[in-house]
């Protein structure tokens, strides 16, 4: 047993609104710098859609993650000898067209231009060659669907849906989506560090942070094809790779990332959760439909003393296993088993955790009631009919967040719906006891779990959302460096403008 | 006396400095040793240039290494006409094949704005001493024919009696210019070695076939022996703490 602490994370994605505050908070804070205006280490996607990378999620093209061969776990991309054959040339990497050329205004020529009969406009320019270019894709260009027949056809998680379910998706006027905010997953079996051939990614084992060094990075670039989440990006002027550091310098000063920090919907919730680094790899290999269940059992319950035990035994600090006691991450997880990973079939046992949305809960409508086909859900009426009609396909979500497994997401929603009836039952009191206790048993849940699950969806504090002890690199440093020093610089241990110079 | 600047003073001095300025490079800014691949900004070009160019040229540069390192063996492979053709022919194709690559890199960069961009006047540099000394290369294998052989009987010694430190131009002075040439700038190129992106030559990165896939770094244990020596430091009397 080696008991390893992450900084885990957990997005409610009902109740993403899909502002984009968070990509806005990362870009100003890490990616407005040469090199990285393309990059959005925080984005937020319309689902049905593509996303950003376009087709990220379609691992034959991309050939991210890991993947069962003879028995061994190896990453998608390459065997060890085929690393260093294509070192040259990347077969699989998304280049910048994948993603879109960044572009600003010539602002200049609407106060330079000559006088003359039409008014003058500021054309689109090119961030890297400075020259005009056709804006032909951006990072949401197909945002809340737009284009949806021509983008959104393309998800790869459609596969499996009936044409009528296809269909009513795209019905006029009453088309269903979602947003998916993305940022690394900080996974525990990242794909990014298990293919960089110099080991220039790696995992903080304090915190579990996944990060790229700044000085060993040679760009190879496998760690952009590797990932399969594409949340790896290449800088194309300094010629290293970068990510999301979990703005690892507002952790160690206890604050949470700018992205969760900034969240309107409040729909980030930031924990502790303690695992099993000893069986990262047997959870990662477990059969495709039983990978959720699988990174489920390597997380470990931090009341037990014998995992805190292990833990102290391993360098996790004292007040990380306290935090991982209340941390919020864990009760979605593992008590609540709400929150799920994003496409488990990649094999990383990602870290952030997403409660998948209700959505609309109607499939279809006939003239202007509500009919259901179940009758027996239809005095519920028309908020909460039968999951089989759900507007968003069940099987949809189970490509998404369960490798394909319907059951789990059922069972989800049972417990997200069963919530909902209990809580009706108590404040708008229009539902008998005896339908509010049936929900319950059927998602295997009880009136007090449901009542917690309320609370902390939705009245949770900035505290209780947060559940992180500062990470205080500066009391660590403290007899090496000098902590005022190195506050301004808050942890880079690289203090040099990231420029190419030679 | 030129021929001594040339042929002694010139290797000392490029070897010397591509050492010393290339661990001068790595220890002070680090940062800088990367291969600054392009492919990222164009992908197809990339593919046609950058794989024979390098399959190439490391086959082309292994051929004249192995000579200079096992010459009594390299005679005796050459020994039999039919494997010296074999040779030349080989070494002609692989020439005509990175002199190929090189073209197409190159004319990537002329014609990709994107590429364009990320290009610099070293590495223009760069690229026109290798072209040079690729061209050249070919032509010598071309109008000197045989160039396997008489290779161990001219450049071969010239190069152990520089390392050996017992410099010995005779070797060399009474050879055409063409390969006297391609003799020098192959000098020159690792003159270039630590000032361009030809830094990531020592970066290969070997050590993928054995390493764990997971990389993992405690802060605290890294810091470690570091904490140790400065609180030992500061029990020293008289001492006083300064940052890094």
């Amino acid at each position: 047993m080696n008991i390893r602490a992450q900084v885990a994370m957990v997005f409610h994605l009902d109740k993403c609104i899909g502002c984009h505050t968070c990509s806005i908070a990362c870009k100003n804070i890490w990616t407005d710098r040469k090199g990285t205006e393309y990059m959005w280490w925080n984005n937020v996607e319309t689902k049905p859609g593509t996303g950003y990378p376009t087709l990220w999620e379609d691992q034959e093209k991309y050939r991210g993650g890991w993947e069962r061969r003879d028995g061994k776990l190896r990453p998608r991309l390459h065997s060890r000898l085929g690393a260093l054959a294509n070192l040259f040339h990347n077969p699989a990497l998304p280049t910048l067209d994948d993603y879109y050329e960044p572009w600003t205004y010539d602002y200049q020529a609407l106060f330079n231009s000559p006088q003359g009969d039409d008014q003058p406009t500021a054309r689109p320019v090119s961030m890297i060659t400075g020259k005009p270019v056709d804006i032909e894709a951006g990072p949401n260009w197909d945002d809340d669907l737009g284009g949806s027949p021509v983008y959104a056809a393309n998800d790869p998680n459609l596969a499996g849906l009936t044409d009528e379910q296809r269909r009513q998706l795209n019905e006029l006027e009453r088309e269903v989506f979602f947003y998916l905010p993305r940022i690394c997953n900080h996974c525990m079996n990242p794909g990014c560090v298990g293919v960089c051939p110099a080991g220039s990614v790696y995992k903080r084992g304090e915190d579990g942070i996944v990060l790229v060094s700044q000085e060993k990075c040679r760009a190879w670039r496998m760690c952009v094809s590797g990932c399969p989440y594409k949340k790896v990006y290449y800088n194309w002027s300094t010629g290293k790779s970068e990510k999301c550091i979990l703005c690892f310098p507002r952790l160690e000063s206890g604050q949470p990332p700018a992205c969760f920090h900034s969240c309107v919907g409040r729909i980030r919730y930031l924990g502790v959760l303690l695992y099993d680094a000893d069986r990262i790899e047997q959870a990662a290999s477990a059969p495709q439909d039983q990978l959720v269940e699988a990174q489920r059992e390597i997380i470990q319950d931090p009341f037990d003393p014998a995992i805190a035990a292990a833990a102290a035994q391993s360098g996790v600090r004292a007040d990380m296993i306290e935090a991982a006691r209340k941390s919020p991450v864990y009760k979605f997880v593992k008590q609540w088993k709400l929150a799920l990973p994003l496409h488990a079939e990649f094999r990383t046992l990602p870290s952030l955790f997403y409660v998948p949305p209700m959505g609309p809960v109607r499939a279809a409508a006939k003239g202007e009631s509500y009919e259901c086909s179940d009758g027996a859900q239809e005095r519920l009426g028309p908020m909460l009919s039968s999951l089989e009609g759900a507007r968003l396909p069940v099987r949809y979500m189970a490509n998404l967040f369960a490798a394909g497994n319907q059951e789990i997401v059922l069972a989800v929603y049972r417990k997200l719906i069963a919530v909902r009836l209990y809580k009706r039952f108590t404040q708008v009191k229009d539902i008998p006891r005896e339908e509010a206790r049936k929900a319950l048993e059927l998602a295997d849940s009880t009136a007090e779990e449901a009542e917690a699950i309320f609370r902390l969806t939705s009245v949770p504090t900035f505290e209780e959302r947060f559940v992180v002890p500062p990470l205080s690199r500066e009391t660590a440093i403290e007899p090496v460096l000098d902590p005022f020093d190195h506050k301004p610089a808050a942890g880079f241990g690289f203090r040099e403008a990231p420029q190419r110079k030679w | 006396m030129s021929s001594v600047v040339l042929f002694v003073a010139f290797p000392y001095v490029a070897m010397i400095l591509a050492v010393l300025a290339g661990i001068y490079r790595y220890r002070a800014d680090r940062f800088s040793y990367s291969s600054q691949s392009s492919q990222f900004l164009e992908n197809r070009l990339e593919f046609w240039g950058a794989v024979p160019w390098h399959y190439g040229i490391l086959l082309i540069l292994t051929a004249h290494l192995l000579a200079l390192l096992f010459p009594a063996a390299w005679g005796h492979l050459i020994g039999a006409p039919i494997r010296l053709y074999v040779l030349e022919v080989t070494g002609l194709a692989l020439a005509l094949i990175t002199l190929a690559g090189l073209a197409i890199l190159i004319l990537r960069r002329v014609t990709n704005a994107r590429v364009m961009v990320v290009t610099t006047v070293m590495d223009w540099v760069l690229l026109a001493a290798l072209a040079v000394q690729v061209a050249l290369g070919f032509w010598v294998a071309f109008f000197y024919r045989w160039g396997a052989d008489w290779y161990l009987h001219t450049a071969v010694p010239w190069l152990i009696s520089l390392f050996t430190l017992h410099p010995r131009i005779d070797y060399v002075v009474g050879l055409p210019a063409v390969v006297q040439t391609h003799m020098l700038l192959g000098f020159g190129i690792i003159l270039l070695f630590p000032f361009t992106r030809l830094v990531h030559l020592v970066a290969v990165p070997i050590s993928y076939l054995w390493r764990p896939y997971q990389v993992v770094i405690w802060y605290s244990r890294r810091w470690q022996p570091v904490l140790a020596e400065t609180s030992k430091a500061a029990m020293a009397p008289g001492s006083s703490r300064t940052g890094l």
